[in-house]
This record gives C-alpha cells, structure tokens and sequence, in this order.
C-alpha cells in the first residue's frame, strides 16, 4: 500500500489466526473471525441425512466417481451459526444505518416482502410445474408486467432480466434484432453520455457494437450538437439515463428522442434512477423505445451484499415483439398461462433459464402494493425534496459543480478540498466511516473531478440527513485543521486500508485445500 | 511538480517514452502515468512478432481502480518484450525507465520519431 | 406512503431550507408536454389487507404435490440455519462490498464460497457468482470465444436446453456459430460426431460443452470429451450440478478448463425460477477472463487479516466497453446461502443427499419398470432418467389430478425425437419418500391398467 504510514488507532486485535486460547477479546461488537477450515475438525459434524444404503452408487462406473470425497469444512452447528452471525456483526447495512450511495438508491427494505416471498405457495413451486399449478405465481407476473408499463408508459414488459446489466442488454439485443428485421445491416454503433454508467459501454461491446461516447455540456445535460454530429445511419441506438447519472433531468429529452429517430436509431433510457420520476416522467410519453427498471433501486428489493436484484425491461411497440419469451399471457377464462415456444417467432429468445428471479420480482411487487399510484409519487417527491436538501446544507464547503435545481441525487466534489488541503475525496469517504457513516459514490460520474455522488433517498429521517451532513461538513474542517486523521482514516471500522495491489498482483482466491485433512466417511 | 523526466528518451501525448537505440527503440510508460495509475498490478504484453501501426493500441497496464492502452510510439515489429513484468509489476511503479520496460520494437520507419516529443515538451505536457 | 418518515414539518423545514414553497417547483424542469399526471395503479391497502391478498395469490399454487419433477433444480433438505442466516439484515441489506473495512461480513463469506466451490469444481478461479446456470453457461462459452481467439463453439445436445438456448442468445450468430454435437442411440454425447466437428481445420472450435449428468440424467464419458477438445486446440467446458460433485469426479480431476452449473441445490428454494445461482469456475490460467466479482485475501494497515474485491480493473466500471461482461449486480446472497448450507450440511452430508437420492432413484426406475415404464436408455444415471410412457402430455396431467408432479414431459424439449416424445424425465433425491414412489408406480400401473383393458 503506497503512500500511507500504519498508524494503529484501531482498539481491535490483530487477528491472523484463530485467537490464542486465552486472549483478550471484546465479549460484544465485531470481531475478526477465523475461516470456516480454521473451525473444522475430523468428526466434528452434525448428522441431517439418512446414511444410504452402502450399494447406492453401485450403479456408476468407478471411473465417473470422486477418488476422494470433497474435503469440505466439519463444522458442528453451534461453530457454524456463531461464525456466521458474528461476521454478520462485521458488516454495515440498511438494517444498521444509512447509505448515502448516489446511482443505487438504497431506501428502506420493507419487512413485509421478506415475508411475502417466503410463503411456502410461492417459495415451494417448481418452475417447471404446469401452468394449471402456478395460478398465483402467473397472476404475480402479468400483474406486475400491467403495473410496470404503467409506469413507464411502455406497451410491454419482461421480467427475466436478473439485473439492471442483463435488462441493459435484453433491451439492446432486442434493438439489434428490430435492426436486422428491417434489413439494417448498417448499425454498428451505440451513442451514450460520458457520464454513463459503466455497464452502458460494456454492454454495447457485448451485443457486438462500437460505443460511442459525447461529452455533457457544462449544465451537465446531453452536449445537443455533439449528439447531433455523432447521430448517423450507424447508430443503432442511443443509450440515456435519465435523471443523468449527475441527478439532474435532461429537459431537452424530447428534442433528443426526435433526434435519434430522425436518423432511425432507437432511443434506449437506463432506468436507474426512476426514483426520481414515479408519476412525473414516464419514459414512453418521451418516446423512448425501451428501458430497463432496477428493483433493487426503484423497488426496494434488498441489495444482498451484491445481489440479487432484477432488472425488467419495458418497450414501445416497435420492440414488442422481440421480447423474450416466454411472456406471461392471460386467457380469457381468466387463466394465466406461459407463452408456447412457437407463439411470437419473432422473439429474441431467453436470456435465461425459467421466467426470471421470481422471489425477488415478489418483493418488488409487494412493494408496488403497499404504495399504489399515489404512493409512488410521494416517494420521488421526498427523495427529491431529501436530495435538495442535503445539496443545500452543503454548499459553501464542498463545490457543487451543478448548483441548479436535482433530482433524487447530486454531485459534490472535493477538488477545492484538495487544493487547499490535499484531502481527496477517498480520504473524506474513509473519514465518514468514523462518523458512523456509509461512504456516498466517489469517482463516478468520471467527469466529475473528486465527485461524491449523494442521494439520500426518501426513508431517511432528517435527523439523519443532518447527521451525516453536519459530519461532511465536520470532515471539511478537520481536513484544515488535522488533515492526518483524514488521511489515515477509517480508525474505528474492525480493519484498517487495505493492501489491494497485493491482493490484485498476487491472488489469493480460496483457502489452501484440505484434501487429506479430513476422516473419510466413518461407513 | 516534482515529477522523473528523463532527458534522452522521446515521449508521446499518450504518456509512452521512447529510447532509440540503433534501428529498435526500447518502449515504456513514463512515471508520470505510472503516479497516475497508482499501484500497478497486471501488464498484458504484446506478442513477440507482432507487427504494430503507429498509434495502434498493443497492451494493456492495470492498476488496482484503472486501466489503460498501451500505445505504440512508432510502427514496427516486436522484437522483444519484459517477462519480468509478469511476475513484477510493480517495477513500473518502481523503475518506469529501467527495469520496468515493456517491449523493445524494430522500427520500421526512422522518419516515424520526428513528431515525438522531448524531454522538455513532455515536461510542458505534464505541467512539470 | 408506508416507509417514509417525513412528516409534515419536516417536509416544510426542508423546503424552507431550500427556500421553495411548494415541492412542484422541483419538478418544474420537466417539460409540459412529457409531465405525467400521476399512475392508474390500484389503490393501496394497508398491510394487514395486502397481506391476506399475498397469502390468497400463495395458496392458488399448488405445491403440495408428490413431485418427481428436476430438470435442472431440485429439492433438497435444507438445514433451518441457511434461512436464519440469510434473513440476518446485515447480511441481505448490505450494499456490495465496495467499502472493504465495513463489509468484512459479506466479503469473508464469498472467499469462503469461492474456497468451497473450488474444492467442489476442482477449479482454482470461482466467480462470486453468475446469475444462472444458463447465463453461466452462455459466459463460460464467451470465455472460450475471448481466450482463444477462435469463432466457433460446440454444445451437446444434452446440456439443459435452456442453457443452450441462452447461450444463443448471447452469441451473436453474425460473428459466431453455436452447433450441436448429437447424442449417441444410448442418450450421451456422441464422440464420434464430435470428433468429426472439430476435425474442420478451416473453423476451428473455441470450446466444448458438455453436461454431466445431462438432462436426460445420464452420465458422459467427460476425459474422452476433454481429449478430444484439447486435441483440437479447443477449451471444455464441464455444465454441472453441484450435488452430484459430492460423489461424482469433479471437472479439475477430468480436464475441463472451465465449470459451469445451477447452484439452487445448495440450499434454495424452487421459487418458480430464481433467485439461482449462476456457478462458474475456471483453472487459474483463464481467472481473468472470468465475469463478475472475485474477492482475495490480504492484509490491512495493521496486518490483520481481511477481505477484499480484487482483480476490480476487469469489470464494467473500470474497463467500461473494454470490460469482458457488462455484470455488475451478481446472486450474492444466493452464495452466501450456499456457504451456509455447505458449512451446515457438511462433506458427509453432502454425500449422503447425493448418494441417498441416489438408492431412492433406483427404486422409482424399479417401480415405475414394474409399473409399466421402463427407463428409455441404459446408460448410467445418478438420480434422474427418462422412463417410457405411451402419451405421456396426456398421462403427466392425469398423473397432476391425483395429486403426482410426474416429472417432465420430454415431448416440450424434445417434440421431434421420436424415441423422447413419449418420455418422462423423472428424478428424486433425498427428499423423496417412499410412500410417494409407491403412490406414482401404483397411479402409473392403474393407467396403463386401463388403457390396455
């Protein structure tokens, strides 16, 4: 690790291996825990499964067989469920406080969709089972593909897409095949923003396309001219998040829809950040022609430590009938039932297996339920109203490159920060963790120097919002004042700065085998 | 700015320098990039054999949050690359002008270096 | 609106704050002619009536059947622990683990994830996971086309269809062929086809693969494909179940540069279709070329030990266009169910399940052969296989009345193999009871009884 002298404020123990018997340690509060093969030993596991009979592999060839069983960990259960719950101890989240994260929208989880997915009727079906046996799983689904073209005032939706990435490109495959349809075989770009998401570019590259990229104008919409000098019977199409990754909506979004159609293309929107928006823009009104949702963001489906989420897509009619299949289709008995392969020819085909991460489109569905149309509108409407707020308490001590009216987010930086006092926006982040704080984004948008993408959402309490506020602006003084402490920071957090160049240049990726540690099979 | 540029060596836009020697010319990243990047973690090094454009993009360098094109300074053929960067490198970190090279070119045009740059325009590139 | 906390007056003192006065004015940017007027969604209800709507949608389910239904997911016995630990807040509302000091938690459980698939795949390099077997499969085959340079890859046509077909999809057939090796009269992969395909030198193939067990439940003889990959300079690509790698050889041991597979046997439920887990693993050579997250041990200022997201500079964020795939959002708390269910059921009780389901499939082909459906194929199996039954689309719904989820119809993903048409793929694992084999052999038995009377 370059750069950082160790200087050791953190009260907690050095922790290599397994604590010495013996050693002082806190009773309570997070501490460092061994690997689950530190904690096994031969023997020790518990009995769930009938042993099987001893010829019950005999029908399988030696050869097709493990010489050895897996030399997995042998773990009691008390070991087992303490390891799991004091690292659960290790982690910050919702459930424990707030995230300011700009671009990932992480409100409030509700409990009740928790308790909703795991309802054994929902939980227990097989994907596979008859249609005539999932009747309340196919209501759930064409359910929420209505609700969802409502919201964005599409013509039709899928549900597959198991992420924001993935629904990114379903929606560009499915631009692509509208192009070969017409016999465009042209089509060989996709136009996005430079302050785009990273998934934008790469699933361009994915789907076979060239990216690209124009430059914001400095009110931090979409450069119009430049789009217009980029825009050309090589575009296949046109990828815009909207409110843009800077939280502010892009007003001129109409003009640039007719642009992108003028030359033919099709205008794809990164639904990101609809939280914003709910009951006040409706993408399809702008004429998009395709757009993905994030439950994970808009729906408040929980993050899961990286996922899962979902990521539906929603198109226009000139992309309805490519979408995958199969769809969700009502009878006019009033039963649901799955498309038939040979129903929609046209269709891009699957994007996965089954219909889609059903326990989490579950979630997103409740949610949908417990807010309705009006519900929904509150929701933008405090997050924006939050975002407003904050970018009020802050200006004055971090810059505010787009000091005019966002929406559920925006941007800060700590360029001027730096200048004065060589505390970048990295260290400030670190800094928030001893504030008892979840860093916001930092560095992205990338044309943004030092940016703190903030958006606090519409489920934290203003004594909150103060709170981590008053700590930005605390951090900004001390950065004056002591900026050591800044740099070294975090200094209460259960480890210190790590060393990711060694990490990266020498990987260490799974514990060292057990093979041969373990007692074979007692039978 | 207290930046290592070294007089002797021709450097391009894109943070390449470029040693002459002979008729090959031994290619590298400047410090400059290197403190740009931050701790250098991977190389991807070109094939040996492999002709190269001008300007053509021939590797990669990662670092642990960047990554970045390798840019040819001038046309030619590889002749040689650095395998020590495989296990190492850091050395660009570390030694940007020495140990940390990355490929020694056959260059195929000797008119190709006139529109690099020098020490001292580098330097006013950077800001040094 | 049931989550927000803002009261009237905090509403007010923030715009006071903002110096507006009323929340529209935040709005005011839109223009006129896109402003909606709202959303036409049904009212909501308070929770105590949504949750009865909840439960009334769950009961018109029906999950109470004697199910012999697999192909591709499976039920197992789950220890009650892997549920208690997921529904731990600070494990499922955890952001990604970006912030590495506060997030120890879920980054030590993906290593532990990573360490335990690796001994399970025989594979060094593990993905913190993909989204699905299918999408795995579809990477694993974009991999292939990446490390080799080459244009062309080649899959059974006994890997899962779906997993095939999203494979096609990702492909794009302009620039790359996806064909088929056909199967051998007794349901594996036939060798000799696939020799064939790789012996055009004027398209060389990037990648091989084959599942093991195959979706008709039936081993392959994976050395002898990964021979024959290799030979012609192409990758293999093992598609597996994870189970079954507690008692069969795993893809390290047989050659495959890359395993992929459907994690939900490791402790998740059905749930008509996800959250999965998409499994996918690779020898330490191809580990940048994986999708998705990797997290690696090291140390922290203090030298403590700690977790970290490394190898970052191959994703989306950093490599942007360049980036090898676009995932950002992965299954991460479907591994960290894994973990648990591993760490709680054990080697031993791995095997057990696997060997278990084993003995109970043996008696389901033996009862349902003495009921009149005998198994179509002879090869080898380890818990699934397709019996013959005369009409079966007909017979399965019959079967569905009373109450038996008799597998699959082979005819949905085979309708132009004539041997298949008329075939259930059944399976059973540990789960199954032996009062339900008798219930199916004997509903089978009287089916046919009456047919032929």
């Amino acid at each position: 690790m370059s750069g950082d002298a160790p200087a050791s404020g953190s009260t907690l123990p050095i922790v290599d291996r397994p604590p010495a018997h013996g050693a002082l340690r806190p009773a309570v509060g997070p501490v460092l825990q061994p690997t689950l093969d530190e904690l096994s030993r031969p023997g020790r596991h518990v009995t769930r499964i009938p042993h099987p009979p001893a010829d019950a592999l005999a029908g399988i060839p030696a050869a097709q067989l493990r010489e050895l069983p897996p030399a997995l960990p042998e773990v009691d259960e008390p070991d087992a469920v303490r390891h799991f719950v004091n690292l659960s101890h290790l982690n910050y989240a919702v459930d424990t406080g707030f995230y300011p994260l700009g671009s990932c929208t992480m409100k409030w989880n509700p409990k009740l969709n928790e308790w909703a997915a795991r309802l054994p009727g929902f939980a227990d079906l097989h994907p596979l089972a008859p249609d005539a046996a999932a009747q309340g799983t196919l209501q759930v689904l064409w359910e929420l593909e209505r609700w969802l073209c409502e919201i964005s005032g599409m013509r039709g939706v899928t549900l597959q897409p198991a992420a924001g990435a993935q629904g990114e490109l379903t929606g560009i495959l499915m631009v692509r095949a509208y192009h070969r349809s017409r016999g465009d075989a042209e089509r060989s770009e996709i136009i996005v923003p430079d302050s785009s998401h990273g998934t934008n570019p790469a699933t361009a590259s994915m789907a076979g396309y060239r990216t690209i990229t124009v430059a914001s104008d400095r009110r931090g919409g979409v450069d119009l001219d430049a789009l217009r000098a980029a825009l050309g019977p090589r575009t296949a199409a046109v990828m815009l998040t909207n409110p843009s990754t800077l939280g502010l909506f892009e007003d001129r979004v109409v003009e640039i829809v007719e642009a992108v159609h003028a030359v033919g293309a099709l205008a794809y929107m990164d639904g990101a950040n609809m939280n914003a928006v709910l009951g006040k823009f409706r993408p399809g009104d702008a004429g998009f022609d395709v757009m993905h949702f994030n439950t994970h963001k808009t729906f408040s489906t929980p993050h899961g430590g990286g996922g899962p989420g979902a990521g539906p897509v929603a198109v226009g009619e000139k992309l309805l009938p490519f979408l995958p299949a199969p769809r969700v289709l009502r009878e006019a008995d009033g039963a649901f039932r799955l498309e038939r392969p040979e129903e929609r020819p046209s269709s891009i085909g699957r994007v996965r297996s089954f219909v889609g991460s059903v326990g989490v489109l579950l979630r997103a569905y409740t949610y949908l339920l417990a807010h309705g149309g009006s519900g929904l509108e509150e929701v933008s409407e405090d997050a924006v109203l939050a975002a407003n707020y904050l970018r009020h308490r802050l200006r004055g001590t971090y810059d505010i490159p787009y000091d005019r009216v966002c929406k559920h987010e925006f941007v800060a930086s700590a360029s001027t920060l730096k200048h004065e006092t060589g505390i970048r926006t990295l260290d400030v982040a670190k800094r928030l963790i001893d504030h008892g704080h979840h860093p916001p984004t930092i560095y992205f948008p990338l044309i943004v120097e030092e940016a703190l993408l903030i958006e606090p959402t519409e489920t934290e309490a203003l004594e909150t919002l103060d709170d981590f506020a008053d700590a930005l602006l605390a951090i900004a003084a001390e950065a004056h004042a002591d900026p050591d402490a800044v740099h070294s920071a975090p200094h209460t957090a259960p480890v210190r700065r790590l060393d990711e160049a060694t990490a990266a240049r020498q990987p260490d990726l799974h514990w060292r085998p057990m093979t041969g540690a373990q007692m074979p099979c007692s039978d | 700015m207290d930046v290592d540029v070294r007089d002797g060596l021709l450097y391009t836009d894109e943070h390449e320098w470029l040693r002459v020697e002979g008729d090959s010319g031994v290619v590298g990243i400047t410090a400059f990039a290197a403190e740009q990047l931050g701790d250098i973690v991977f190389v991807e090094l070109p094939q040996v054999g492999r002709t190269l454009e001008r300007a053509e993009a021939f590797g990669v360098v990662e670092s642990v949050k960047a990554v970045s094109d390798l840019f040819a300074p001038v046309p030619g053929e590889v002749i040689e690359v650095n395998e020590a960067l495989a296990a190492k490198p850091e050395l660009l970190n570390s030694d940007p002008y020495g140990e940390g090279w990355i490929a020694r070119v056959r260059i195929a045009d000797e008119g190709a270096t006139t529109d690099l740059k020098d020490a001292a325009a580098y330097r006013a590139l950077i800001g040094a | 609106m049931p989550y927000g906390p803002h009261t009237a007056d905090d509403r007010a003192r923030m715009r006071d704050a903002i110096g507006i006065a009323s929340i529209d004015e935040l709005f005011d940017d839109i223009p006129v002619a896109v402003r909606a007027r709202g959303l036409d969604l049904p009212e909501p209800e308070p929770e105590l009536e949504l949750s009865m709507r909840l439960r009334d949608l769950a009961a018109r389910n029906r999950v109470d059947l004697a199910s012999f239904l697999g192909a591709g997911v499976y039920r197992h016995y789950v220890p009650a622990a892997v549920d208690q630990i997921v529904s731990r807040g600070e494990f499922y509302t955890a952001y990604t683990p970006y912030q590495p000091e506060i997030s120890q938690g879920t980054l030590q459980t993906i290593y532990e994830y990573q360490s335990m698939l690796a001994e399970l795949t025989g594979l060094d390099a593990v993905s913190a996971s993909h989204y699905d077997g299918a999408t795995a499969t579809a990477e694993a085959a974009l991999m292939c086309l990446r490390a080799t340079g080459r244009a062309r890859i080649l899959v059974s046509a006994a890997v899962h269809p779906q997993y095939t077909g999203t494979a096609r999809t990702y492909l794009d057939g302009s620039r790359f062929a996806l064909e088929t090796i056909p199967l051998s009269a007794d349901g594996t992969t036939d060798l000799a086809a696939l020799e064939r395909l790789l012996a055009d030198g004027e398209r060389p193939v990037a990648g091989v693969l084959v599942a093991q067990p195959n979706v008709l439940g039936l081993l392959e003889p994976m050395a002898d494909v990964a021979h024959l990959a290799h030979g012609a300079g192409a990758l293999f690509v093992a598609v597996v179940e994870p189970v079954s790698l507690a008692v069969l050889a795993p893809p390290g041991a047989y050659g495959a540069d890359i395993a992929a597979g459907e994690g939900q046997p490791l402790g998740l439920p059905l749930g008509y279709g996800g959250p999965y887990l998409g499994i996918l693993a690779a020898t330490t050579a191809l580990t940048r070329q994986l999708p998705g997250r990797l997290v690696g041990r090291t140390t922290d200022a203090d030298g403590r030990r700690a977790f970290v997201m490394t190898l970052r500079a191959r994703e989306q964020d950093i490599r942007r266009e360049r980036a090898a795939s676009n995932i950002c959002t992965n299954q991460a708390l479907c591994a960290l169910a894994a973990t648990v269910y591993l760490a709680t059921i054990g080697p031993h009780g791995l095997r057990d399940a696997a060997a278990l389901g084993a003995a109970r499939a043996r008696e389901l082909e033996r009862a349902l052969a003495a009921a009149g459906a005998p198994r179509i194929h002879d090869a080898p199996y380890l818990n699934e296989f397709a019996v013959r039954v005369p009409d079966a689309p007909r017979v399965h719904a019959a079967l569905l009345q009373r109450g038996i989820l008799a597998g699959l119809p082979l005819a949905d993903w085979f309708p132009d193999d004539l041997r298949l048409r008329d075939g259930l793929l059944v399976c059973a694992t540990e789960v199954t009871r032996p009062a339900e084999i008798e219930a199916f052999a004997a509903a089978l038995a009287d089916m046919t009884a009456e047919v032929v009377a």
